[in-house]
């Protein structure tokens, strides 16, 4: 079993949030993804599909159908790029544009260092705040390209 | 200066707003306090259905009366949910997340309020995947109020229980679709089901279940403490009250502003106390009523009270009220095909109707932006979107589709017949905006 014991008796308090366990899994996919390498291997849905009681086909199905879950290994950093409307018109393309040479990654890659993926990502919620990027799982709003070039040197 | 009232970000001041302390100070959890004790469950959805209040999700639905569709606890017996709605990913939205940002305790005595209202042991709310800081933000507000007695057993000694948990949605647009959000939080795809039956009788784990939106509920304590006839004071007549406008864009100050319904779509683009207007030496070109469905309109309609019926006037919906603003500088047919490009990767696949039209809209727009137009695509444009909808699939997603697809023949005819004519789009050749066209985003990995 890949699940470490925290993660299992983390899942195990989960549960009983819910009439059926089974409303735990999206939740446990993020916890997985987030302690376990950033993103979510065949093993891990196997072992997720042993705690839930359910098929690792069905585990697949749903870990498939949500754009935040990764099914192949990403780079040590994951920058997401918002190109949607509002980003769009106050300049995401010269973000992403700014993002895939300070990175060396193509949209949807990574970068040959392994340092970097670089992702293009529909609304995240930063309208108004906008140009954005997610990176690492927080969100920088308000972007300028100096900024994303000081955000891109401070990655390890 | 705003001469009127506010009262949804009357709290939101200081770095502390989101405290339990900070929330007591202002009188936090005592109106909850006095419906436990004072008013009936009938009490609340009375005062809620008097105040005219109407979802601010995105249909305006009557929240009072939403409510009353929960069956009769006497004559039904099972388990029964209010689930939240804070999934906000339609483009442009971002004004809920300023409420779980800053004024976490207030959603949190709308939904006690509103589970007294309707008898429901708990509630779910369902946060976007993305909202890291609004989840952990609402989440410890959770453990706060539970700490305190106000959620759980026997809240404030009156006998009430109800619990509050949060779930996390995944990144993908159709679980804001009220039953596409059920399935996700049962832990499957967020695939809509059919209607009936609807959520009131058969909703989460097959049981009574009300859907509601977050600044929806936020409005309820309000309600409840100050009563309809003041709330009735502020917005329209058929849609009162205030509400958050989220304007984006091409403006000055783009932001999360309260005003009541009603305010005039103009006002709210150039008042200094709004978004500010356009760049200096540009002109409005087109704008978004409310978020990326409601589609753009010239900009020879902004002159128009935003409040439901007004807004249905003029052709479109208030949505989200979402405001997106474009200026000269922009070019409508590239907006509308990152539009087209969204609904195409949000589409859940189930209705063929929707599924393909969602395909051709995008590669249509996609064809008419790169210079590869033809003729008769305008009306191609238009025969697809009637095909999608209204009524044909099993969720709204294809009329969300379908609508921006009809306003933009119907407002930018002719910057469409220009493309085709001239074999492109000549703003993105040349101005500062990316040349290529918008990138694809990632399809969920297979
Ligand atoms: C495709 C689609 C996406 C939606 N996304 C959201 C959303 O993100 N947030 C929301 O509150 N309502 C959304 N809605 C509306 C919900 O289905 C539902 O009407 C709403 O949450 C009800 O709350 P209200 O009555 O308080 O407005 C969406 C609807 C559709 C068709
Ligand atoms: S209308 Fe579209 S999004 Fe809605 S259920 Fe059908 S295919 Fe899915
Ligand atoms: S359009 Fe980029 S965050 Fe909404």
């Amino acid at each position: 079993m890949a699940l470490p014991k925290n993660l299992k008796d983390e899942f195990t308090e989960l549960v009983t949030h819910y009439p059926e366990s089974r409303a735990g899994l999206i939740p446990a996919l993020h916890r997985c993804q987030e302690d376990l390498g950033g993103w979510i291997t065949p093993e891990i849905m196997e072992d997720l599909a042993e705690f839930f009681g359910i098929e690792p086909v069905e585990v697949y199905g749903v870990a498939s159908f949500y754009p935040m879950f990764r099914l192949t290994p990403p780079g040590e950093n994951v920058i997401k790029v918002c190109h949607n409307i509002s980003c769009d018109l106050r300049g995401a393309s010269d973000v992403l544009e700014k993002a895939k040479e300070l990175t060396g990654a193509d949209v949807h890659g990574t970068s040959a260092d392994g340092k970097f993926t670089l992702e293009v990502v529909e609304c995240q919620g930063c309208c108004s705040t906008a140009p954005m990027i997610d990176l690492n799982d927080q969100f920088h709003e308000n972007l300028t390209l100096d900024e994303l070039e000081r955000l891109i040197g401070g990655c390890k | 200066m705003s001469n009127f009232e506010t009262y949804l970000t009357s709290r939101m001041t200081g770095d502390d707003s989101h405290t339990l302390a900070a929330y007591k100070k202002n009188g936090g959890y005592a109106t909850l306090e006095r419906a436990l004790k004072e008013m009936q469950p009938a009490d609340v959805t009375e005062a809620v259905k008097a105040s005219g209040l109407r979802g601010r999700g995105g249909a305006g639905f009557p929240t009072g009366l939403k409510w009353t569709f929960m069956p009769d606890p006497a004559k039904d017996p099972r388990k029964r949910y209010l689930a939240i709605n804070a999934d906000e990913s339609e483009p442009g939205t971002c004004k809920d997340r300023v409420i779980m940002d800053e004024d976490p305790h207030g959603l949190l005595e709308g939904i006690l309020l509103a589970c007294y209202a309707m008898k429901c042991e708990a509630s779910y709310i369902y946060v976007r995947g993305e909202y890291r800081h609004q989840y952990d933000r609402t989440a410890a507000a959770i453990v706060e109020a539970r700490e305190a007695g106000l959620i759980g057993k026997n809240i404030l000694g009156s006998g009430f229980d109800c619990e509050i948990h949060m779930h996390k949605g995944a990144g993908a647009y159709i679980c804001g679709e009220e039953t596409g959000m059920m399935e996700s939080l049962e832990g499957k795809r967020g695939h809509p089901r059919p209607k009936p039956p609807f959520p009131a009788g058969f909703g989460l784990w097959g049981q009574p279940t009300t859907v509601n939106n977050v600044e929806t509920i936020f409005n309820v304590p309000f309600i409840v403490d100050k009563g309809a006839e003041w709330y009735r004071t502020m917005g329209s007549e058929s849609s009162p009250g205030n509400f958050l406008v989220g304007i984006s864009g091409n403006v000055n100050k783009p932001g999360v502003y309260e005003a009541p319904l009603g305010t005039n779509a103009k006002e709210l683009l150039e008042a200094d106390h709004f978004a500010g207007g356009v760049p200096e030496g540009r002109k409005l070109k087109a704008w978004f009523t409310g978020g990326s469905s409601t589609g753009m309109m010239s900009a020879d309609t902004i002159d128009v009270a935003m409040d439901h019926d007004s807004v249905k006037a003029a052709g479109t919906m208030l949505g989200t009220a979402a405001m997106i603003i474009l200026d000269d500088s922009q070019c409508v047919v590239r907006a509308m095909q990152i539009i087209a490009r969204f609904y195409d990767h949000e589409s859940c696949g189930q209705c063929s109707q929707c599924r393909e039209g969602c395909q051709w809209l995008h590669q249509i727009f996609k064809r008419i932006e790169d210079g590869q137009g033809r003729d008769g695509d305008i009306d191609l444009l238009t025969s697809i979107g009637n095909g999608m909808a209204p009524g044909k699939t099993i969720c709204a997603l294809a009329d969300a589709a379908a609508i921006p697809a009809h306003m933009m023949v119907k407002h930018f005819r002719a910057e469409l017949e220009e493309h085709i004519r001239d074999g492109g789009c000549k703003i993105n050749k040349t101005g500062k905006y990316a040349p290529q066209s918008a990138p694809e985003p990632a399809e969920a990995q297979a």
